[in-house]
């Protein structure tokens, strides 16, 4: 029997994780923004034969909650074999560029909330000494560019909030991967041209099942290739860098 | 995905959309239409030709209608979105227990594209065609009304969408009766055979204790071995005959590139299916295998499509009343075979007498046969031309999912309730295939 703790199950990515754990046994915990949607999961969850045992309707703005919602996403499952951290927010930097209270916003849900997540899910993990949690990061993490200038950002935040939390539950037998994913085809990035480096949610998805039930890497390039790529892109000289636009 | 993704599977022709929309729940409303623009739903893209693409027009990418809404294991009825799978079906219902009434030679195709092409299967003899078994679904049109179909309710919608080429609305989910099963294996033989004349023979004696046969015949064999092919029956194995484990699923292989297009030509097509067809018969005889070996062995090479390269390829599938059926299959593979075809794969299969549900469903009591065939210029389109006047001799009849370029009248002929079927279209759906088929044939209100 697994016990399954999705935050941003509604997320295109994590939807199909979730659909990889739903077989008889399974007890999921759902949270998710918005109502009918994360029905939807529920629905599709309980039909393939898993259990849901509690829902919860949260906003990542509402950071500062995260404890509470961990405490009772607990007191439902008793105790966590998978975390899966999957909400994000991929906001058009162009319109942020003036807007100080918008560009906030979109730093405490794409890091603050990730942050706040984590660092309540410490206690639980040190506790029960056992588990694997999957933080979906992202490669824009790992080099600031215009165009993702408060995503990239946020997501250096986890990517480093990440390693931190995983070098305290390790000695407590608790994995966490940071899972780095490229362009996925999702709602998230429905408005970016479409080019060859997009990769389909299911082919995301069971690399991370993968990952989370079997092992692997701590840090998680999916697909692969964007471990290099990046390589490749974080030796381009700042001096250059600047003058792209992208 | 990229939009030049959006190509048939024949990757002929290759028409691309003004835009595409992905849908990502049943429940999303349709994007505002501009005035004049057509809306086409489309899946993973397996018809062959151009009844998946609309040039100009809006097409609605459902891969993203992927749930399953709701599954009841003990009596076997299933509802899912429409853009789910059949291999997503089947990782779902075959450990319970449980099989696709009807399925097709490939299960990389959606719920929704299976019942808008009223696909068939192995065991339309038995079964009739996959709309047989379709309890009810949603149709969305293009002015946002929604309805829920079943054979009862809204029936006449009902038959329009079965086989309805998406014309009649957005499919987003299906409610399907399945089939129970006793294990994941299939009981099968392997039975090679001379002379067309052998296939018709083994069908009659086959198909009251085979649920499933087909056979798959050397097309361009000439002379004596004109008409050699091999026939598979299979039934699905019974507890006790097979292992209780499931198969182990394997993910295959893809072809990662389009092959050069000389690679394929008349000759290494031969020098293919000689050699498919001695394999074959060495391995003839009884065998036990996992369901997705019999019936979906082409799965097996994804993306096998770009073997053909650059040119594509057509799958010409027609089908032929019973009382000309013999002679006019041997006729057509004769024929086939004399224009030096670079042909592939010919499929030979017996139509029972089920009726199918749709309005402008494809399956008829008959006799089936599909080619694939290498795109070669004037060459090949003269070829089908000779086979289209064989088809309408005979009375005969073309199947959509496989076109891409039948003449407005052959898709009259094939299909003549059609003018019926039009009061049903919705006005903003069309496709690339039914501007073709309908062309200059009337003011159908999506044409």
């Amino acid at each position: 029997m697994r016990r399954v703790l999705i935050i941003g199950a509604t997320s295109a990515i994590a939807q199909a994780v979730g659909r990889l754990y739903a077989v008889p046994g399974t007890r999921f915990f759902l949270v998710g923004r918005t109502a009918e949607k994360l029905q939807a999961v529920v629905t599709e969850y309980q039909a393939r034969g898993a259990t849901v045992v509690g829902t919860h309707l949260w906003d990542a703005q509402r950071w500062a909650e995260a404890i509470e919602l961990v405490e009772q996403a607990r007191e439902r499952l008793q105790k966590f074999d998978v975390v899966l951290i999957a909400h994000g927010n991929l906001p058009e930097q162009q319109q942020l560029w003036h807007d100080l209270t918008q560009t906030l916003e979109q730093f405490h849900i794409n890091a603050t909330s990730i942050i706040a997540l984590l660092t309540a899910l410490v206690p639980v993990m040190e506790q029960q000494q056992q588990g694997v949690i999957g933080v979906l990061s992202s490669v824009a993490g790992e080099r600031g560019r215009m165009q993702m200038a408060v995503y990239g950002a946020a997501k250096a935040a986890v990517t480093a909030f990440a390693a931190g939390v995983r070098g305290y539950l390790t000695p407590f037998g608790v994995r966490l991967i940071t899972i780095k994913p490229g362009y996925v085809d999702t709602p998230m990035t429905a408005h970016l041209p479409k080019n060859p480096l997009f990769a389909s949610p299911e082919r995301v998805a069971r690399r991370i099942y993968r990952a989370l039930e079997r092992g692997g890497p701590d840090i998680l390039y999916v697909p692969w290739w964007w471990r290099l790529l990046m390589a490749g892109v974080r030796l381009v000289p700042e001096r250059l860098f600047k003058h792209l636009r992208i | 995905m990229r939009r030049d993704a959006y190509e048939s599977w024949g990757r002929y022709p290759r028409h691309r959309p003004a835009l595409v929309w992905r849908l990502w729940g049943s429940s999303e409303r349709l994007p505002p239409l501009r005035e004049g623009m057509t809306v086409l739903a489309r899946g993973y893209g397996r018809s062959y030709g151009d009844s998946c693409l609309n040039e100009g027009g809006l097409l609605l990418d459902t891969r993203g209608l992927n749930r399953v809404v709701a599954f009841e294991p003990e009596r076997g009825i299933l509802r899912c979105e429409a853009g789910v799978s059949l291999a997503q079906v089947l990782s779902l219902i075959v450990p319970h227990g449980y099989f696709l009434p009807v399925t097709p030679g490939t299960r990389w195709v959606s719920l929704g594209g299976a019942v808008a092409n009223d696909v068939h299967g192995k065991n339309h003899h038995r079964a009739g065609s996959f709309g047989c078994h379709v309890r009810a679904f949603e149709v969305v049109r293009s002015t946002g009304e929604r309805f829920v179909c079943t054979p009862t309710q809204h029936g006449e919608l009902f038959r329009a969408t079965i086989g309805g080429l998406g014309l009649t609305g957005l499919l987003t989910w299906v409610e399907l009766q399945l089939r129970p099963v006793e294990t994941a294996w299939m009981r099968v033989e392997i039975i090679p055979f001379e002379h067309v004349r052998d296939f018709f023979r083994l069908s009659q004696e086959s198909d009251e204790a085979w649920e499933y046969t087909v056979a798959w015949v050397d097309v361009t064999a000439r002379g004596r071995q004109l008409g050699r092919g091999i026939f598979w029956r299979g039934n699905h194995a019974r507890r006790g005959e097979a292992p209780a484990r499931l198969p182990s699923q394997s993910q295959g292989l893809s072809l990662p590139l389009e092959a050069p297009s000389w690679m394929l030509n008349p000759w290494s097509a031969r020098a293919l299916n000689a050699l498919y067809y001695r394999l074959q018969r060495w391995r003839s005889g009884p065998k036990l295998m996992p369901y997705e070996r019999f019936f979906y062995p082409l799965d097996g090479l994804r993306n096998w499509n770009r073997l053909y390269g650059r040119r594509g390829f057509l799958q010409y599938q027609c089908v032929f009343p019973p009382r000309e059926a013999e002679s006019a299959v041997e006729e057509m593979i004769g024929r086939v075979a004399a224009a030096r075809a670079t042909a592939l794969l010919g499929v030979l299969k017996r139509f029972g007498e089920i009726p199918s549900p749709g309005m402008l469903s494809f399956p008829r009591p008959g006799t089936t046969l599909a080619v694939d065939l290498a795109l070669e210029g004037k060459r090949t389109w003269h070829l089908l031309e000779e086979l289209d006047e064989l088809v309408r001799q005979t009375g005969g009849a073309l199947y959509p999912a496989k076109d891409a370029r039948m003449p407005p009248e052959m898709f009259a002929a094939s299909f003549p309730q059609w003018r019926a079927f039009c009061a049903y279209c919705d006005p903003a759906f069309s496709s690339s295939f039914w501007r073709r088929v309908t062309a200059g044939m009337l003011s159908c209100g999506a044409s």
